[in-house]
């Protein structure tokens, strides 16, 4: 009894719950928003990876030449995070 | 209340069923309001099942012995820590656990992602449902932690004494938090390649959840073996059983996923070695959850006896099934964007590294599972024991420490060897100088591994050392801060590389404490009356008086009836005591007598440890009650009917008897060098997995504005 | 050397020293692993790992030694056996164990230290009485 009682109840507030984004329909943000996430993250990624590069070389793990094509690398890697990025949040390319 | 919780668990299965239903209806149609559905349908989950861990937990609190759990787990004398924590203790109770922290995850990681991996979140949604569908299955179908009694006993079974021990009760908590842990990478692996985004992004919104993961399973493991050296009246720590292999298994993998994954973020390498790592390591937690319960390696025929055996091993071939097909068929798009340039370079180690650890555990694998292969290969059933697994598993721990020594010196994509030369110098002589300082003054050189192990350790932390202080000199070169506020701000800017670099710190003093403690202990087993002494090592050990205690025992446990011992310990002019006893809990056996039975239920080694940071004594003693058999014999004639005050009155005769003139006892003691080390190198290693793990302000305060700056966004456009 | 070559040379070493280690593997694991039996099973001369369950009644204790029998899990067949060393905490009659040794003139002769008690199960079908 106590059982069934519960089943409904609980039943009935989880659909309440589970039934409110259909119903308030499409709030699909816009397909640019998920992008303008992870590039935000590559971003973050690629700056740790540009001082982790010269972190290496002032610790003499690689040599000047060595460090300055990965880092040239890097950082053109990260402009072009950077530009797209730009380009979706509708900022003019500076 | 006991159906309230019931239909939880009911309504959070459907609940769970229509979460994997709409994501991927959702996802696929790309309506994304079924997507938010079903991603709050797990919110919903997690609520039902942290519901009806509070109606259990309250339960077990107030001693509800209507509930079959309570009645058969926890008792009116059972301290309350242990009421509890005994909810774990039983099988239905730990499904609900695994559930409970399955949902909670989930619901943060899909909280975290929400706006974010909008290809791959639905699909990981859907994976984590039907897990968590799986385990609320198990539960509402055959092990239900809400069944009732038609007669509510007076009183209950009590707490196994055996799991009367901080640590054991720990112990299951956060190993499920570790394996729950896993199955988040593996669900956004699967989301990955069922979407074909087989970039980084899956890692790095999943990354902390694996660091968690690892470091709440290696604490687990831990608190295990810290459990086995404590409370069992072995001495040892880790026996390679079954049940111990199963929880290392993941933990290996786990640990080299963790390296393999930073390969792919910087270079985009081992794309299919990752996926299936990941898919392993959960592959292997599922096991280890499983192997516990389901009596298949104690005995092959024992099989049948878990209600739950079949149901997992198909779930879990499902679950192989699918992540070897996933695999396949998405090959091509898991072609990796780099190569390797060179062997000396951090990717090429941290692939050395995958090996080892893959190996290890596949070796542990082999003898763990030895009887059952055996059986189907040559039709006995054989099984190996202990050196098998130490012989086989030395080198490659050698091999291991002295790789996480070289793979912090390494660079990405290549080091010049005479750089790496260079960078090594100080590190090796620091290790030759250990050497030779161990060789003269100590007896180390009585075992070959362990000597070559505390050379390896000395070179690791003579690596990291020197990373830290190449690291904050060079900071200073630049920024001329003092040398605290360098490597403050070392560690600070750079939290993923020194945080790793202080759990390999971390491991090779944990190895240092495994090495000197398994070759180089001593132990002696003796029979002592009051007044004799032994020696060992160079301790003097004196049996002074026997003791026995009728309720209220040191440790907390609730035991009635505790007989031990009080031993003077000499060394030089270091002396102490140590009580070491054992306690004897009551066993509900009608067929005991009235007396006895006070005598003849689980009895449990209360172990006396001093510890050190240089070495440990161990003490256990195990009472021998011959001399009161005979009068507990006339004593269950004399008073077979007796109230309980009377039988009190007696066993208080018996306890005296013993303690006046007890027989020789047995007695193990056990002088092991550094045992400390290995828990303060595991604390060491938890925190720089917390270092690493800790989210940087910088991201965090771009969230903050990012966040905002959407809500401008939002409200400008709607205006 | 091109590198494809490089990488081939580095995959063939690699396989090899992968079959190498997997054949050391099996190869010690067979010569160091002991037969597991049942009390029915038993044979002289050659050591087992005993299973099976403690008889009621059987446990005594004498001096250093420990004496009790152990029988078949589901059947009558049953050993005496000595044994010497640490007796694990769950150890009782009616339990599961595991002990190692040679039967001898009839009897189970145990090594020292090698007896392991399964915890009574909490996970099975039988209750323990307590």
């Amino acid at each position: 009894m106590e059982y069934g009682l519960a089943l409904i109840a609980l039943v009935a507030v989880v659909a309440a719950v589970l039934a409110r984004p259909l119903v308030r329909g499409d709030r699909a943000e816009r397909q640019d928003s998920t992008r303008i996430e992870e590039l935000r993250a590559a971003k973050e990624a690629k700056y740790r990876e540009i001082r982790d590069a010269e972190l290496d070389h002032r610790m003499g793990k690689v040599s000047r030449e060595d460090w300055r094509a990965v880092d040239r690398d890097l950082r053109g890697e990260a402009i072009e995070i950077l530009r797209e990025l730009d380009r979706l949040e509708g900022r003019p390319p500076s | 209340m006991a159906g309230v919780g019931s239909a939880c668990l009911t309504v959070a299965l459907l609940t769970a069923l229509y979460a994997a239903g709409a994501s991927v209806y959702g996802v696929v149609s790309g309506r994304a309001q079924w997507v938010t559905s079903g991603r709050r349908a797990i919110y919903c989950v997690a609520a039902l099942c942290v519901a009806a861990f509070a109606i259990l937990e309250s339960a077990f609190l107030r001693s509800d012995f209507s509930y079959k759990l309570v009645a058969e787990g926890s008792s009116t004398d059972t301290p309350t820590f242990y009421k509890v924590t005994a909810v774990w203790a039983t099988q239905d109770g730990s499904l609900l656990l695994w559930a409970t922290l399955l949902s909670l995850f989930a619901s943060a990681v899909l909280f975290l992602t929400r706006r974010s991996l909008r290809d791959i979140a639905p699909w990981a949604t859907a994976v984590l449902a039907c897990v968590a569908a799986f385990f609320l299955f198990l539960m509402v179908g055959w092990e239900n932690p809400f069944d009732t009694l038609a007669m509510v006993p007076q009183e209950g079974a009590g707490l196994n004494p055996l799991l009367r021990h901080p640590a054991m009760m720990i112990h299951p908590p956060m190993l499920y938090t570790g394996y729950v842990g896993f199955s988040i990478p593996f669900a956004f692996a699967i989301g990955a390649l069922i979407a074909r985004r087989t970039g980084a992004d899956w890692i790095r919104a999943t990354r902390r959840f694996a660091l968690i993961a690892w470091t709440f399973l290696g604490t687990g493991i831990l608190l295990g073996a810290l459990w086995s050296y404590s409370e069992l009246g072995w001495g040892g720590y880790w026996a390679w059983d079954p049940v111990e292999n199963a929880s290392l298994m993941p933990w290996l993998v786990g640990t080299a996923f963790l390296h393999s994954i930073m390969v792919q973020e910087k270079r985009g390498m081992l794309k299919v070695w990752n996926v299936s790592l990941i898919c392993a390591t959960f592959v292997l937690a599922l096991l280890g959850t499983f192997l516990v319960r389901s009596g298949i390696l104690e005995s092959i025929h024992a099989f049948g006896a878990s209600t739950i055996g079949v149901q997992m091993l198909v779930f879990i071939a499902c679950v192989v099934a699918l992540s070897a097909g996933l695999i396949l068929a998405r090959l091509p798009d898991l072609r990796t964007e780099a190569r390797l340039d060179s062997l000396l370079s951090r990717e090429a180690f941290f692939l050395l590294n995958n090996l080892v650890l893959v190996g290890l555990c596949l070796v542990v694998m082999w003898g763990t599972f030895f009887p059952l292969i055996s059986e189907a290969l040559t039709g006995t059933e054989e099984t190996v024991g202990p050196p098998w697994f130490n012989r086989i598993v030395t080198p490659l721990a050698l091999v291991l420490v002295l790789l996480s020594g070289i793979g912090p010196v390494l660079a990405w994509r290549r080091v010049t060897p005479g750089r790496l030369v260079r960078i090594l110098a100080v590190p090796a002589g620091l290790t030759l100088l250990t050497l030779a300082a161990l060789l003269t003054l100590t007896d180390a050189a009585e075992s070959v591994t362990s000597l070559v192990m505390f050379s390896f350790v000395a070179f690791v932390l003579g690596v990291v050392g020197q990373e830290f202080v190449r690291g904050a000199s060079a900071r200073r070169v630049m920024t001329g801060e003092s040398w605290p506020q360098a490597l403050l701000r070392l560690l600070g800017r750079n939290r993923r590389r020194y945080g790793g670099y202080l759990v390999h710190a971390g491991i090779a003093v944990l190895f240092l404490g495994v090495a000197a403690s398994s070759a180089f202990m001593e132990q002696r087993d003796v029979r002592l009356s009051p007044g004799e002494t032994i020696r060992i090592d160079d301790y003097e050990v004196t049996y002074r008086e026997a003791t026995a205690r009728l309720g209220g025992d040191g440790s907390g446990t609730g035991a009635p009836i505790s007989f031990g011992a009080v031993m003077d310990v000499r060394r030089g002019d270091q002396s102490f005591t140590l009580h070491p006893s054992r306690n004897y809990y009551s066993t509900g056996d009608p067929s005991k007598g009235a007396i006895s039975r006070f005598f003849e239920g689980e009895a449990t080694s209360e172990v006396d440890v001093r510890w050190g940071l240089r070495r440990d004594f161990w003490l256990a003693v195990r009472p021998d009650l011959i001399s009161l058999e005979e009068p507990i014999a006339r004593a269950d004639r004399q008073f077979a009917d007796s109230p309980g005050q009377v039988q009190a009155i007696v066993i208080r005769t018996l306890a005296d008897l013993y303690r006046e003139d007890p027989p020789p006892a047995a007695f193990r003691a056990i002088v092991s060098p550094l045992v400390a080390w290995i828990w303060i190198g595991g604390a060491i290693a938890v925190l720089g997995a917390l270092v690493a793990a800790w989210p940087s302000p910088e991201a965090r305060l771009r969230r903050a504005r990012s966040l905002y700056a959407a809500r401008v966004g939002r409200e400008l456009t709607r205006a | 050397m091109n590198p494809a070559r490089k990488r081939k040379i580095r995959l063939v070493v690699a396989l090899g020293a992968a079959l190498c280690l997997a054949g050391l593997l099996v190869y010690t694991s067979f010569s160091a692993s002991s037969e597991a039996a049942q009390p029915s099973e038993l044979r002289e001369g050659q050591s087992y790992d005993l299973t099976g369950k403690v008889v009621n009644d059987s446990v005594e204790r004498r001096g250093d030694e420990l004496r009790f029998e152990i029988r078949d899990r589901d059947g009558s067949a049953s050993v005496p056996v000595v044994y010497t060393g640490v007796v694990p905490d769950p150890f009782r009659e009616g339990r599961e164990v595991i002990v190692s040794g040679e039967l001898t003139r009839g009897r189970f002769v145990a090594e020292r230290d090698s007896l392991v008690t399964k915890c009574p199960s909490k996970f099975t079908e039988d209750k323990q009485s307590s």
